[in-house]
């Protein structure tokens, strides 16, 4: 009897699992019908059922729809990203934008504005578009790294050593980044002001599909990571045990953070606690196995994000929020109340 | 067979361990017995894999230092001394941890064997971190035993690797993991273990190892070591093999009806 339950339970959780799913696409498609029809222009879905006029059809395909696809896009980079970085650190409050990654790709994609036309032409032309979210991917990945490097001892991490180091990494990376900004030009200036508020307003498809190479990879391979990960939690030498090749789970993994962070803050600046946030949630509604909380993170961030946009383009309306002043308002709580639960642990 | 030759361990710039050899058979219970830090869990920690040495270790065969992790992890499995859990797993999920990539989308019932096995049979969906420490350490066994859970394999026996399998278990569930091991090695399979507690290791031991400073002091079946120079040398006390105390109540496992 015993035996039969226990296997029905686990065929449960996997079905949950299964059926969060489905609910978050189907969240992600109500939310993307909401923020098409939803704008400054007062153009409403109605409008746009019968028939599009060319105005309507202006607005739908240059300003919704590709602010629609770049919220889903950052928030489902976000939110893996977190996850995967949790997964590596093995502590639920690792966050590439509270710990220094998001500050590193924010060098790195500075000095791409900034230093780029230095480069020679050809290799600018070749680069084009890319230039940007491929520095930032390059300063994430050598914050990640630099991070690991820090936080790490033996195989273990140390929770306390990950956040101070994440502080002076983060620090140091917006003191570089202060520097370049003094050394811009007008033009760069109003690309950077843009950028680093952390909002989705100068969504467009150029930028969407400069970020897709980084982004998409690690959305499509990320659950490829998760038995690894899952062993991970047990620790470094008893996955090894369990024949996971742990270097290798390691530079993937940071890899995949760097892509993803990295790819996100090029295109839409720090937004911050989606990463922290969407896998608590998830964790506390189907559990920590990686291979339901990665995709399912990758849909919850999507929608998530979406929903903040909506919420920042209409709050102040005509006036817009930056979409970082609403995450940080929902996830800064989350993030207190999680380090308060782990502290009534002892284990931080 | 596992072969150890000569082997050297050295940890921060420290000699831990200096010149080992000694060779485990499959169908035995091995223990390795010893002081605190005397090296028992740093040659446990070379026999898996898990500590850089000199000197040779070799497992069915195959060299220790050589072999990739997944050919390693189907032929031995290893409880640590000490795991920390990092997130809120369950316990099924926990033990699950321990299927070999094959059977890990599988529907099985082998989770929960194992898990009947150390006696945790109701445990299954209960959070890891609220079992009680002794909990925890079966059912840490309970996934290293379905990692190899047929002790004779088509690659030769395997191994289990344990690390004081028995420190924070009541005296029922001592005997519990050490008949779960002896039975592992009836099958055909090998056991390594650390140990502390001598009279467990005089019940079930085929074969002990005791180390001393980083040396073997001894080696060979319990009635050969556990003799009172040997032992009250190399723990640094007075011991006494096989005396009864003057008075007061005292017990032994092997005094226990079976
Ligand atoms: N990572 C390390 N770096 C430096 N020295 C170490 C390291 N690990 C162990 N040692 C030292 O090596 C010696 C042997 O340690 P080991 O853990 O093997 O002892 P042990 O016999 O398992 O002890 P115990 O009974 O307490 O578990 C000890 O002196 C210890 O301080
Ligand atoms: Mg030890």
């Amino acid at each position: 009897m015993v035996m039969l339950a226990e296997t029905t339970d686990i065929q449960d959780r996997s079905i949950r699992a299964a059926r969060v799913t489905q609910g978050l696409a189907l969240a992600l498609a109500v939310a993307g019908l909401a923020s098409i029809g939803s704008g400054a222009t007062g153009v409403s879905l109605f409008d746009m059922l019968d028939g599009l006029s060319a105005r309507e059809a202006l607005i739908l395909w240059d300003i919704r729809l590709p602010r629609l696809a770049m919220g889903a896009l950052v928030g489902a980079a976000l939110a893996v990203s977190g996850a995967l970085m949790q997964g590596l650190f093995r502590n639920p409050l690792a966050d590439p934008g509270i710990v220094g990654v998001g500050a590193g790709a924010g060098l790195g994609a500075v000095l791409a504005i900034v230093l780029g036309g230095l480069l020679p032409a050809t290799l600018g032309a070749w680069i084009g578009p890319q230039l940007v979210p491929f520095a930032a991917f390059l300063g994430g990945w050598a914050a990640t790294i630099a991070l690991y490097r820090l936080a790490s001892r033996g195989g273990s991490v140390s929770v306390a050593t990950m956040l101070l180091a994440g502080i002076a990494l983060g620090a140091l990376a917006g003191a570089v980044t202060g520097v370049l900004v003094y050394m811009a030009d007008d033009r760069q200036l109003r690309d950077l002001t843009f950028w680093g508020m952390g909002s989705l307003a100068g969504a467009s498809w150029a930028k969407i599909a400069a970020s897709l190479p980084l982004i998409v990879p690690v959305l499509a391979l990320s659950p490829l990571l998760a038995r690894g990960l899952n062993a991970l939690a047990l620790g470094e030498a008893q996955a090894r045990h369990i024949g996971i090749d742990t270097e290798r789970l390691k530079r993937i993994t940071i890899l995949g953070v760097a892509a993803s962070a990295g790819a996100s803050v090029a295109i839409a600046g720090g937004i911050g606690f989606i990463g922290i946030v969407v896998p608590h949630l998830l964790r506390l509604a189907t559990g920590p196995d990686h291979r339901f909380l990665l995709p399912n993170a990758a849909l919850l961030g999507a929608s998530l994000l979406v929903l903040a946009d909506i919420f920042a383009r209409t709050l102040l309306a005509p006036a817009e929020l930056p979409i970082g002043i609403v995450t940080a308002l929902v996830g800064a709580p989350v993030f207190l109340w999680i380090l308060l639960q782990r502290r009534g642990i002892g284990g931080l | 067979m596992l072969e150890i030759g000569d082997l050297c361990v050295a940890l921060a710039g420290r000699q831990v361990l200096h010149s080992i050899s000694l060779t485990a058979q499959q169908g035995q219970i091995t223990a390795i017995v010893g002081p605190n830090g005397s090296g028992k869990t740093t040659l446990l920690r070379a026999m898996t894999g898990d500590a850089p040495f000199h000197g040779h270790a070799r497992l069915n065969g195959l060299d220790v230092a050589q072999a990739k992790l997944w050919q390693l992890a189907t032929i031995r499995a290893v409880l640590a001394q000490a795991t920390q859990l990092a997130f809120p797993f369950t316990v099924t999920e926990v033990v699950r941890l321990g299927l070999q990539s094959s059977e890990v989308d599988a529907q099985t019932d082998l989770p929960a064997r194992a898990l009947a096995m150390v006696g945790l049979a109701s445990y299954g969906n209960r959070a890891f971190q609220d079992l009680s420490g002794g909990e925890q350490q079966r059912a840490h066994l309970a996934r290293v035993l379905l990692q190899v859970w047929q002790p004779v394999g088509p690659n030769g026996p395997r191994w289990l690797f344990l690390d004081e399998p028995v420190s924070s278990l009541d005296i029922g569930h001592q005997l519990m993991v050490m008949g779960i091991a002896r039975r592992f090695a009836d099958a055909g399979g090998g056991v390594v273990a650390v140990m502390h507690d001598l009279n467990l290791t005089a019940m079930f031991a085929d074969q002990m190892a005791l180390l001393h400073n980083g040396r073997l002091a001894a080696m060979g079946s319990p009635h050969q070591v556990m003799t009172d120079g040997t032992l009250s040398t190399a723990y640094g006390c007075p011991v006494r093999v096989n005396a009864a105390p003057d008075h007061g109540p005292w017990l032994v496992p092997q005094a226990m009806p079976a």
